[in-house]
């Protein structure tokens, strides 16, 4: 006990001279930190403040010390978690190779390959993307149809992805190809790492209907990649990529969570919280004039309260296994919680959350809107809402599975 | 604040959950329905319990209690649900107990408390007067009369009402019914003249009674508490036995869902096991994820009550989130319970029946979801 006291001060006093002043304020989007080749860096306190995390390996607090973590026990981590609260700190660096590639890389990964990749994702030099879904591999994710062929000591991959988030300014992917096509679907996929420079790879960002483009179409047109970028074993891919879905669904939960005070974070603004939205709109004084929707956000609260506890007994129960089955439950239920968080808030702000463009609307509130639109992705992105439930029908109360019983696959 | 049970906990829990299971099984519920039982519960299971300390768990040592606090009493009330074991815990305990200990001056408390940890003493709290829980919303009146209060008027939903040797009734000292000043709280004797007690036979088989209070003369003696000042002691009482009965609920959607996924399992139609069905499948995953929340809001609530740090905001704010979702959730579940187990659901034969009885009888106990939505919101400041 005193060595984590110890330890609270001096991580107290060291966040004291080495967070900036602007890295203690709410994060604006144009801000996040996803590193990379290409980082811009629009504010240059971002760029400290992540080149400070990252030489104490607090950007991952809980990877090894030997590839540049933190090393830090989980008690430890939950104390750095606590202390960079108390003074709001913002997120050092966001990243796949961080909530995804990296526990699955340290994991499945040989040493050197975890020597190569891992201090890079913890600097945030590289910035990673996912190839997964393709465009008739949605939900049926196993019937991938990328094709990878080994030729002398190096794979060439030939196919599509769809859906690649931040393809177009990522600088490597870890990617599900099929190495074998004679056997049952599950059996013959691989799971390649390669650099996003390589010849015969181009990207098309997509435009989605909240009007941005953070997914891609990823085409690859004979791709050559060492065939030491294999991670884990020929044809063994898919638990690996299983593995990876758990630590995304882990991280897309999160979107239920309620970030800082209020439902959407910050404490001063009017869209902060759905009381403060709802009341400012109707321009109520001390109580929401509107019963039913006093009573729909007050049910979102608890639910949303009772979902953060929820995710916290999860971790802790967990705190040894890692992720488990319950993060498809968490997915599922997040997501619906923020799609219902974003409904509530346009039948809160009425006809000025429903604003596309233009000085008729505050940007806070055009954010709203796109926010809003963003948000319909969620319980489809990282596995839909019915894939969860299948999950959690079949893993977790250990239903029978149709499909087997019909003698499918 | 710790989201997993302690060591020492979960001990308790598994005794407490093979006590239940041995001891208190469904059959002993439905053995005190037939035959149509006085008391509402078994008087040998209840001894036992007394013995194994359940009374005292979370009442301090120096009245007789064990002090092992709300989430150990929690974790009891959980399994009584699993296995819908009636018992004075809610009404003696959870209520009275903890109106005493928030209202009682120390000789009362030195006095009474001890006798409820050793089973001597049964208690009942009248609050209620319509078919809606509101404990402000008091109209019996309660008036000073040289050394005496003459209290008139009626209370609704008594539970063990007809049972308890004393009485604990809020009554009207001042202001109108719905101001929360003006309430006080009165300790009477159940035999006490001009006090009558008529149980009244619900759903879930349990023991509440109506009160009529006919000119009842009691010595100013028996105000608990200051005169117009009970409601912050009520209100601190209702929130400790909100989140209890909420503890027991989740005992009683569990036990449900567990019997809803066995019979997918077991019932075959169309040649496959009904499991398999997807639109069945996801309703149950639904309900799993439901319950996940219900356990981390009742589990929140309790460890609330048990921070020395919380404040009466607080506990007041984890009490109606506990009792609205474990309502709302309780009510699907219990429904699903009949809908999934088909025409075998609806037969008397079948226990399912019993826990969506209980259910409704739960949820309206103390304020249903919708009450406890308004209080949230109220408490949220919007």
């Amino acid at each position: 006990m005193l060595a984590l006291e110890q330890f609270r001060d001096s991580t107290r006093v060291w966040l004291e001279e080495n967070c900036p002043p602007s890295m203690r304020t709410p994060m604006v989007p144009e801000e996040i930190v996803w590193g990379g080749r290409n980082a811009d860096f629009t504010n240059p306190e971002s760029k400290l403040w992540l080149d400070r995390m990252a030489e104490k390996g607090w950007t991952c607090p809980t990877w090894p010390a030997e590839y540049g973590g933190g090393g830090l026990s989980s008690e430890e981590a939950k104390i750095l978690a606590e202390e960079l609260a108390r003074i709001n700190a913002r997120i050092a660096l966001t990243s796949f190779g961080i909530s995804m590639l990296g526990p699955v890389l340290l994991e499945y990964g040989t040493h050197e390959q975890k020597m190569e990749h891992i201090p890079k994702i913890i600097r945030g030099e590289i910035r990673w993307c996912q190839g997964y879904s393709e465009p008739g591999s949605g939900s049926d994710l196993a019937s991938l149809g990328t094709k990878a062929t080994l030729e002398g000591d190096e794979y060439v991959v030939n196919g599509s992805k769809v859906w690649t988030s931040y393809a177009d300014k990522a600088d490597w992917i870890f990617c599900l190809v099929r190495t074998d096509f004679e056997v049952p679907k599950h059996s013959g996929i691989s799971f390649l790492l390669f650099d996003m420079k390589s010849e015969g790879v181009s990207t098309k960002p997509i435009q989605l209907i909240s009007g941005s483009s953070p997914f891609c179409e990823t085409f690859f047109d004979d791709v050559r990649v060492p065939a030491a970028n294999l991670m884990g074993r020929l044809n063994e891919g898919w638990s690996i990529a299983k593995r990876l879905l758990q630590h995304e669904r882990t991280m897309i939960s999160g979107f239920g969570l309620a970030s800082g005070q209020g439902d959407r974070g910050g404490t001063t603004s009017t869209t902060a919280s759905l009381e403060g939205a709802a009341m400012h709109y109707r321009e109520d004084k001390d109580r929401l004039t509107d019963p039913a929707l006093r009573d729909q956000i007050a049910q979102f609260k608890i639910d949303s309260e009772a979902f953060a506890l929820t995710s916290q007994r999860s971790s802790e129960e967990s705190k040894q296994g890692g992720p488990n089955a319950t993060s498809s439950m968490l997915k599922y239920y997040g997501c619906e919680l923020n799609k219902r968080r974003y409904e509530l808030f346009l039948k809160a702000m009425g006809s000025q959350g429903l604003g596309w463009e233009g000085d008729e609307f505050e940007a806070e509130e055009l954010q709203v809107t796109r926010e809003w639109l963003r948000s319909k992705a969620n319980s489809i992105e990282g596995g839909t809402a019915e894939v969860q439930l299948n999950i959690v029908a079949k893993r977790v109360l250990g239903l029978p599975d149709m499909m087997s019983l019909a003698g499918k696959k | 604040m710790a989201m997993v049970l302690s060591e020492d906990q979960q001990l308790l829990r598994d005794s407490a959950r093979s006590f239940c299971q041995d001891n208190a099984p469904i059959s002993v519920m439905r053995r005190l329905r037939d035959g149509k039982s006085e008391l509402g519960y078994d008087e040998a299971i209840w001894q036992q319990m007394i013995e194994l300390g359940w009374p005292g768990m979370a009442i301090a040592e120096k009245y007789g209690g064990f002090e092992f606090g709300y989430t150990g009493l929690g974790l009891v009330l959980e399994e009584t649900g699993r296995t819908l074991a009636s018992s004075p815990l809610i009404a003696s305990v959870l209520l009275g107990a903890s109106l005493l200990s928030e209202a009682g001056d120390e000789e009362k408390k030195s006095q009474l408390l001890p006798q409820i940890v050793n089973g001597k003493l049964r208690l009942a709290v009248g609050v209620d007067e319509g078919p809606h829980h509101n404990p402000s919303r008091v109209a019996c009146t309660a008036i000073k009369q040289g050394a005496e209060y003459v209290l008139t008027g009626a209370k609704s939903f008594v539970l063990d009402g007809h049972i308890a040797g004393k009485l604990i009734v809020a009554a009207r000292t001042s202001g109108e019914p719905g101001s929360e000043n003006g309430i006080s709280l009165f300790l009477l004797e159940a035999g006490c003249q001009g006090l009558q007690i008529q149980r009244t036979q619900m759903v879930d088989s349990r023991n509440a009674a109506n009160l009529v209070l006919d000119q009842v003369r009691i010595s100013e003696d028996s105000l608990l508490g200051s005169e117009g000042a009970g409601f912050t002691a009520l209100d601190a009482a209702l929130d400790i036995a909100r989140i209890g009965v909420a503890s027991e609920m989740l005992g009683s959607v569990q036990e449900v869902f567990q019997r809803i996924v066995e019979y997918l399992k077991q019932r075959e139609q169309f040649g496959v096991q009904i499991g398999a069905f997807q639109a069945l499948q996801h309703r149950a995953a639904e309900m799993y994820s439901e319950i996940e929340l219900c356990k981390s809001a009742v589990l929140g609530a309790l460890r609330c009550l048990d921070n020395s740090s919380a404040t009466a905001k607080d506990r007041a704010r984890m009490a109606s989130l506990a009792k609205a979702k474990l309502s709302e959730v309780s009510e699907r579940v219990s429904n699903e319970g009949i809908q999934m187990h088909g025409g075998i659901g609806m037969t008397d034969e079948f226990d399912i029946g019993f826990f969506l009885k209980r259910a409704r009888v739960a949820q309206q106990f103390l304020g249903d979801a919708s009450f406890h939505r308004d209080r949230y919101a109220t408490l949220h400041n919007f």
